[in-house]
């Protein structure tokens, strides 16, 4: 289809818009169709963008970070940390190594036993903290290394763990991406049906304006015209409330974890802007097909 | 109005060529022949009535001469194209040449009169604002000029007949063909008909009426040299001499 055809489908021609009677229920069923589908696509859309830059943030915050465990007797716990810090200092890669205080591994393990926990009773580990730099050190060589020289070092970088998060994130975020697509085919798909229940309810009137000189395009025009209006204003309207949907959900914050910050963050406030546009191209095309597969079908 | 003259339309037709030849034509649905080895040529400004008992083929002729059928054999030419060859919009720009008065009338019933008699002009893209006065004058014409605001629905048998053949004549075709025109309406009326189809003769342009009504094509003696072509066992007959 040409640039001109496209300009003349959708520009106004009120008389041409006054041919086709107005049709009740076909308009109502894509205005409503173009409106849940737009809400969802903006949910959708939300939990896409969410779930990506989940998947950013953690892999690249698990890709900086690894933990030392010390597993020693208790007199030589301070002698095999020494060492080891010592190694992680001369490691190149690592941009800082640290010791956690008394505190601080208390305050890790207060969510599972409490604030009371007598920690300097309990066998615990000392933890060291591994931020990394760049290039990334070389954890297998420096498994080996502490292997050597601080035996009861366990060097724990969060791979094990951190990859199968990343790939959740990322699975949804496919997901939420091939729900945008099937959202786009379901709302095409029922347009379709609208526009040919539209079409063969004025089969009639087609028929006339055929035998008095009317071209497709003309007739096809008016029914696209329309179609592709109200798939518009159906889609914005949903956009919109989709939109304030969004808003009202909680912030994010560490206590509520992935289910916070589900919204959109700066620009990204305005991609959900562009679905009553997808919206109605997808009506365009749609409504376009059905009327020149229905105007083939008579003389 | 009346419909005016062949202008510039005129100059595409090839030169000497009828407006409408059919030439060997036959014409078959679901393995059945309604029409065959029909052949006649309408010349520019002739009149022809068509005639036939009812099921005859009558209708489907006519369909064959505007294009809302196409023969399944033999050749339909309309201003010297062979009506096969043309496509989809070239068959809407012909059929701006053609007006029809369907036996049924085909309105647009959510539309007033004036609308749909300026439905060929509406859907060729005219601008209607300038086409008041001609579309009041056409309006007298055909009687209609109380009744313009009038939907469809509301009309009479002959108002609805007249408000057909206005509209066939509004884009000054060549040929204006008419189905039954006076099927549903009296005597009186078939008579004012028959007036309008005759002065658009005189005006050049050429007419063909199918009917049954043989008193119809009687009192078109008086007023206009005719062709009378009767259907006849799926083959088309010239009836007698002209009259």
């Amino acid at each position: 289809m040409s640039k001109g055809t496209i300009r003349a489908l959708l520009m106004a021609d009120k008389q041409a818009d006054r041919v086709v009677p107005p049709s009740g229920f076909t308009a109502q069923l894509t205005l409503f169709v173009s409106g849940a589908m737009a809400f969802l696509a903006v949910f959708a859309l939300a939990l896409s963008l969410a779930s990506g830059r989940l998947a950013d943030r953690w892999a690249s915050e698990l890709a900086q970070a690894a933990t030392l465990r010390i597993n020693a007797p208790a007199d030589q716990v301070a002698a095999q940390t020494q060492a080891a810090l010592a190694i992680l200092i001369q490691t190149p890669g690592v941009a800082e190594a640290r010791a956690l205080s008394r505190e601080e591994q208390a305050a890790l393990l207060t969510p599972w036993f409490g604030p009371d926990l007598p920690l300097d009773t309990l066998p615990v580990p000392q933890l060291i903290e591994i931020v990394g730099g760049t290039p990334a050190y070389d954890a297998q060589g420096l498994r080996l290394r502490l292997a050597a020289e601080v035996p009861g070092a366990v060097l724990d970088d969060h791979r094990r763990w951190r990859e199968p998060l990343v790939d959740a994130a990322n699975s949804l975020r496919r997901l939420a991406l091939v729900s945008i697509l099937l959202i786009g085919g379901a709302t095409a798909a029922m347009i379709t049906l609208a526009a040919n229940a539209a079409l063969a309810a004025n089969s009639q009137v087609i028929e006339v304006l055929r035998l008095v000189g009317a071209r497709d395009r003309y007739i096809a025009g008016a029914f696209v015209r329309r179609f592709t209006l109200r798939a518009l204003i159906g889609a914005a309207v949903g956009v919109l409330l989709g939109m304030g949907g969004v808003m009202l959900l909680p912030e994010a914050s560490d206590e509520g974890g992935f289910l916070t910050g589900l919204g959109f963050r700066g620009i990204g406030w305005l991609l959900p802007l562009l679905i009553p546009v997808l919206g109605a191209v997808v009506a365009f095309a749609a409504t376009w097909h059905a009327a020149r597969r229905r105007l083939k079908e008579l003389a | 109005m009346k419909p005016r003259a062949p202008s510039g339309k005129k100059s595409r037709k090839r030169q000497g060529a009828d407006v409408i030849e059919l030439e060997n034509v036959g014409y078959s649905y679901g393995g059945g022949e309604l029409l065959g080895e029909i052949s006649v040529e309408l010349s520019p400004g002739s009149f022809h009535f068509l005639t036939g008992p009812s099921g005859s083929g009558k209708t489907t002729l006519l369909k064959l001469c505007y294009g809302a059928l196409l023969a399944t054999s033999g050749q339909v030419r309309a201003f010297g194209e062979d009506m096969r060859r043309l496509d989809r919009d070239q068959m809407a720009l012909f059929r701006r040449r053609i007006g029809v008065v369907h036996q049924d009338c085909r309105f647009l019933d959510h539309l007033p009169l004036t609308e749909n008699i300026a439905l060929p002009l509406t859907v060729s893209g005219h601008d209607l604002a300038g086409e008041h006065e001609n579309l009041r004058e056409l309006m007298a014409w055909v009687g209609l000029s109380k009744r313009a605001e009038a939907l469809p629905p509301e009309l009479s048998g002959g108002e609805r007949q007249r408000a057909a053949l206005a509209r066939a004549v509004i884009m000054s075709p060549d040929v204006v063909v008419a189905d039954e025109p006076t099927g549903n309406v009296d005597w009186e009326m078939s008579q004012r008909l028959l007036q309008l189809l005759v002065e658009l003769n005189r005006m050049g342009k050429t007419v063909l009426i199918a009917t049954h009504d043989l008193s119809l094509i009687r009192a078109a003696k008086s007023q206009v040299q005719a062709r009378v072509l009767r259907i006849s066992n799926k083959r088309l007959q010239l009836a007698g001499a002209d009259l």
